[in-house]
């Protein structure tokens, strides 16, 4: 049997790996037509490179590497203003703060017989409601998120992509899911699904 | 491995998104397996935390435009190398 081509591989997985960089490049762009482009000038790289793919098991990896460089060299292209870069945010982000735990808020072990406000809340959660809390984190915390949460890479995988020490990845990430956490446990309020808060008024009150 | 020893839930939640992450050692590891059998309120916390990630993971792919696919079909199609 003949070994598939680089570049049948390539279009290959690239195929398979489409929706999943197409999702990443909108929570990275947060706008349908820039993640576009950016998965386009993403698979231009991707083709124009295949002589930099040394080990197809990598190919996922590598991709998702590709994808970030070009967002993050897209974002220092556009930006007049270089605190709207991902390097600023540890600079503004330097305060750090306490852990947020979603969980601390919504469990009520009171109500364990007849009631579980965390699942419910869960129970409710629509997808569209997570993307909003993702797409309004600072871009260090979010790429970390998408990264590990999202697409599962781990902190050595993710501290290569971004060329940066696992160290920081840790941080920023534990930072950036606290940060989530307390941004959907805004919406649970406005949303009456936060113990005590009153259901607001809606279509069908 | 040397003995696990029991650890309080203070600690056990310190831990816990990076043992949900699998990025504990293997001593660790095993502590939070530990706690996480024997109390039942730290265990309620890693199922919320279980939960809320793997429908975070759904916002993850995408429905891929049609205007999208094209512009892939004719990277894929323009840049054949004979």
């Amino acid at each position: 049997m003949t070994e598939e081509t680089p570049r049948a591989f390539c279009e290959r997985e690239i195929s398979r790996l489409l929706e999943r960089l197409y999702g990443t490049a909108m929570r990275l762009t947060r706008n349908p037509a820039d993640a576009e482009d950016l998965v386009a000038d993403t698979v231009v790289k991707v083709l124009g490179n295949l002589d930099g793919l040394q080990d197809r098991a990598c190919f996922h990896g590598w991709v998702f590497r590709i994808l970030y460089n070009t967002f993050n060299s897209n974002c220092r292209a556009r930006s007049a203003r270089p605190e709207d870069c991902f390097s600023a945010l540890s600079r503004a982000d330097a305060g750090g703060g306490e852990d947020f735990w979603l969980f601390d808020k919504l469990h009520q072990p009171f109500l364990l017989w007849w009631g579980n406000q965390e699942q419910q809340f869960l129970d409710q959660l629509e997808v569209e409601d997570l993307c909003r809390a993702v797409d309004a984190l600072p871009n260090d915390f979010r790429i970390v998120v998408v990264l590990s949460d999202i697409e599962g890479f781990s902190y050595q995988e993710i501290a290569d992509m971004l060329a940066v020490p696992v160290g920081t990845v840790r941080s920023r990430l534990s930072r950036g899911r606290s940060r989530l956490q307390r941004a959907l446990w805004d919406y649970a309020q406005d949303a009456g699904l936060a113990p005590g808060s009153a259901k607001p008024q809606g279509k069908d009150s | 491995m040397s003995e696990i020893k029991k650890i309080r839930c203070e600690e056990a939640i310190s831990r816990l998104l990076e043992f949900l992450d699998r990025e504990c050692d293997d001593h660790t590891h095993a502590e939070m397996d530990k706690h996480l059998s024997d109390c039942q309120a730290c265990y309620s916390r890693m199922e919320f935390e279980q939960r809320l990630r793997s429908q975070l993971k759904k916002t993850g792919a995408q429905q891929v435009p049609g205007s999208l696919k094209g512009r892939i079909d004719k990277l894929f199609a323009g840049t054949v190398k004979k």
